[in-house]
C-alpha cells in the first residue's frame, strides 16, 4: 500500500547512517594501522599502513588475562541464573501461594533498584566476607542483578504453556517436579535462551561492580581493562580502539549467530 | 496458602484463583509447585539486593571511612548534603540531561522505528549497521567517543572550522552536549526497536481506510502512527528517565566530571563521595536519593505498562 518512497524517513535513516559509519569507520581503519600513520594523517583519511600491532599490544597489556576473567564471571553469572531463575518463574506461573505471590512482587520490585544505589553497602557486604578482590564477589552481585529481568522474561515465555497440558499431566498423577523436567523446560527454551543472552551481555558489559569490588591485574574484567587502558595510554588512539574492537568480537558473534535471541536479550537489558 | 504439593486438595472450595476457570476440575488443583521453587532464587536476591538496599539506608545516617567501623550520626549526611552546592548544581546537570536524552533521542528513534518497521530488502542490510552500537558496552562507547573526540588527536583537531580549538571537554556546554550526544548515540538503536516493533504491530487496514479516504502521507503518519505508538512512547520515555538518572560510566570516563564539577551528575557525584573522597556515608545518601527517584518512576512504569496485572490473564495468583 505505501509505495511512494518516504523522503523524510530516507533522510533521517541516512543521517543516522553516517552517525554510526563513521566512528565505527574511524574506529576499524584506526586499529588497522600504526599510530604514527593515526597521528599524521588523522582519524578520517584513509590509512596507508596496514598492522595488526595494535591487537597485539592489546594482549601483550594483558587483555588476555582480562578475557579470561570476564569469560569466568560471564559462565558463572549464566549458571546461577539457570539455576535459579526456572525454578522461581515455574513457581510464578503454577503456584497459587500467597507467599509466591509476594515473591514475585519482590522481584518486580527490585526491577527499579540500579546497582548504582546498593554499591556502597555492596562494597561493605563484599569486604566482610573477604570476598574484595575476588571473582566471586564481582560474580554474586552481578548474578543477582540478573534475576529480576530473567525472572520476568522467562514467567512470560512459561505463560505461553498451555493449561490443558499441565491437566493432561496432572491426569496421570505427575508431579510438580515431573511437569517441570518434561512439560516447561522443554517448551521454554526460547525463553531461556533469550535469559541466558541477557545475562551474558550483562556480566560482559559490567562495569560497576568490577570497578568498585577488584583492584589487581589477576582479577580485572574487559570494561576494567578497557577504561583503565584510556587512563594510562591514553594517546595511543590505535592501540585503545584495538582493544575496544576486541571487546565487543564475542558479541558480534552471538550477533552473527543467534541474532534474535540477542536482540529479545538487549530488549531486556534496556529495560534495566 | 501454601499448596502442599503432594495433598490433593479435596473438593476446593470457593477460592480467588479458581474463579476464571469456572468448572475447577480437580485436575487443577494437584501438581502445582510450592514456594519452595522460589525461595532458593529469593533467599539469593534478598542478600544480594534488599539487604544492601537496606543497608544503604542505614549508612546514609552514619560516617564511615572505610576503615574504622560505621559510627551513627543522624541527619548529619543529609543536612550537609542540602548545604552543598555541588550536591544541588549535580541535582540539575542529572535533569538537564535527563531531559536533553528524551528530547534528543525520541524524535529520532520514531522516525528510524517507522522506518525500519518497512519490509524493503534495503532497510533489513541498513538495520544491521543500525544496531551496531547496542553490541557495545556503555564502557566501549564512551572509550571510543573519548578516543574520537581527543582534543589533540581526534576528530574536532581535524575540523577545527566546526569545533573552535578543538577540545569539547573544556567548556560546560560542549561537554554537556558531548555527554548527550554519545548517550544519544548508544541508546537510539534501542529505543527505534521498541519503535520498530510497535510500528509493525500496527494493523494495516488502518492504513487502508486513510488511503481510500485519500489521506497522505503525513496525515497518515500524524493520525495514525503516531497515535498507535502512545504507549510505546511512554514505555521507551521512562526507560530514558530511568537511564538517564543513572549515567554512570559516560561521565566518569568522558569528563570525570569536568571541567571542574560542571557534569558532576548524581550518580557520578555518589561514586566520586563514597569511592574518591572515602565518605561512604554521603555516597549511601546521596544513593538512597536515587532509589527513591528511580522507585517512584517504575512505580509509573508498572502502573502503566501493565506489568502488575501481568498474571491476571493466564493464572490466578492474587
Amino acid at each position: 500500500m505505501r509505495r511512494r518512497p518516504n523522503y523524510l524517513a530516507g533522510a533521517g535513516s541516512l543521517f543516522w547512517l553516517l552517525l554510526v559509519g563513521l566512528p565505527l569507520y574511524v574506529m576499524l581503519s584506526a586499529t588497522l594501522r600504526t599510530r604514527q600513520d593515526y597521528a599524521e594523517n588523522g582519524p578520517v583519511s584513509f590509512p596507508d599502513s596496514f598492522t595488526l600491532d595494535n591487537f597485539t599490544g592489546a594482549f601483550d597489556s594483558g587483555f588476555g588475562q582480562y578475557f579470561f576473567n570476564t569469560l569466568v564471571v560471564t559462565a558463572s553469572v549464566i549458571g546461577i541464573v539457570l539455576l535459579l531463575v526456572p525454578p522461581l518463574a515455574y513457581a510464578i506461573v503454577r503456584s497459587r501461594g500467597r507467599t509466591t505471590s509476594a515473591i514475585f512482587r519482590l522481584f518486580l520490585l527490585g526491577l527499579a533498584i540500579p546497582a548504582q544505589a546498593v554499591i556502597v553497602p555492596m562494597f561493605y557486604l563484599i569486604s566482610e566476607a573477604g570476598l574484595y578482590d575476588n571473582l566471586l564477589g564481582v560474580i554474586l552481585p552481578t548474578a543477582a542483578f540478573c534475576l529480576p529481568m530473567s525472572a520476568l522474561i522467562l514467567s512470560g515465555a512459561m505463560r505461553d504453556i498451555s493449561a490443558e497440558l499441565y491437566e493432561a499431566m496432572a491426569m496421570d498423577g505427575a508431579s510438580p517436579r515431573r511437569m517441570f523436567f518434561q512439560l516447561v523446560l522443554p517448551l521454554s527454551r526460547g525463553g531461556l535462551s533469550t535469559i541466558v543472552v541477557f545475562s551474558a551481555l550483562q556480566a560482559w558489559n559490567g562495569f560497576l561492580f568490577p570497578l568498585v569490588l577488584t583492584q589487581s591485574e589477576s582479577t580485572k574484567v574487559v570494561t576494567l581493562g578497557l577504561y583503565n587502558f584510556q587512563t594510562a595510554h591514553g594517546i595511543d588512539i590505535p592501540g585503545l580502539l584495538g582493544a575496544v574492537v576486541l571487546s565487543m568480537v564475542p558479541i558480534l558473534l552471538v550477533y552473527l549467530f543467534a541474532r534474535r535471541a540477542l536482540v529479545q536479550g538487549l530488549m531486556g537489558a534496556g529495560g534495566k | 496458602m501454601t499448596t502442599q504439593i503432594t495433598s490433593a486438595r479435596p473438593a476446593a472450595g470457593p477460592r480467588k484463583g479458581s474463579r476464571r476457570r469456572p468448572p475447577a476440575s480437580s485436575a487443577t488443583q494437584v501438581g502445582r509447585p510450592g514456594f519452595a521453587w522460589a525461595l532458593p532464587a529469593a533467599v539469593f536476591f534478598a542478600l544480594f539486593a534488599i539487604v544492601p538496599l537496606i543497608m544503604v539506608a542505614v549508612l546514609s545516617f552514619m560516617s564511615w571511612d572505610g576503615l574504622s567501623s560505621p559510627e551513627f550520626v543522624g541527619m548529619d549526611n543529609w543536612s550537609r548534603l542540602m548545604d552543598d552546592p555541588v550536591m544541588l548544581k549535580s541535582i540539575w546537570l542529572t535533569l538537564l540531561l535527563t531531559a536533553l536524552g528524551v528530547v534528543l533521542q525520541t524524535p529520532l528513534s520514531i522516525l528510524l522505528g517507522v522506518w525500519a518497521a518497512g519490509h524493503q530488502r534495503n532497510r533489513a542490510v541498513l538495520s544491521v549497521i543500525y544496531f551496531i552500537p547496542l553490541l557495545l558496552s556503555a564502557t566501549a562507547v564512551s572509550v571510543l567517543w573519548r578516543a574520537l573526540l581527543d582534543p589533540n588527536f581526534g576528530i574536532p583537531a581535524e575540523a577545527t572550522w566546526l569545533f573552535g580549538d578543538g577540545n569539547l571537554f573544556g567548556e560546560q556546554a560542549t561537554a554537556i552536549g558531548v555527554l548527550a550526544f554519545v548517550s544519544t548515540w548508544q541508546f537510539t538503536p534501542f529505543h527505534t526497536l521498541i519503535y520498530q516493533g510497535a510500528a509493525r504491530a500496527i494493523p494495516p487496514v488502518l492504513y487502508q481506510a486513510a488511503e481510500i479516504d485519500g489521506a497522505g502521507r503525513y496525515r497518515q503518519f500524524f493520525h495514525i502512527t503516531l497515535p498507535q505508538l502512545r504507549t510505546s512512547m511512554v514505555t521507551s520515555g521512562i526507560l530514558m528517565i530511568v537511564g538517564g538518572l543513572t549515567t554512570f560510566e559516560t561521565v566518569l570516563i568522558l569528563t570525570q566530571g569536568g571541567p571542574g564539577t560542571d557534569t558532576t551528575i548524581s550518580a557520578y557525584y555518589m561514586y566520586d563521595k563514597a569511592f574518591k573522597s572515602f565518605d561512604y556515608g554521603t555516597g549511601s545518601a546521596i544513593a538512597l536519593a536515587l532509589v527513591v527517584a528511580a522507585t517512584i518512576i517504575s512505580l509509573i512504569v508498572v502502573r502503566v505498562s501493565g506489568y502488575d496485572k501481568m498474571r491476571g490473564s493466564a493464572e490466578g495468583v492474587s
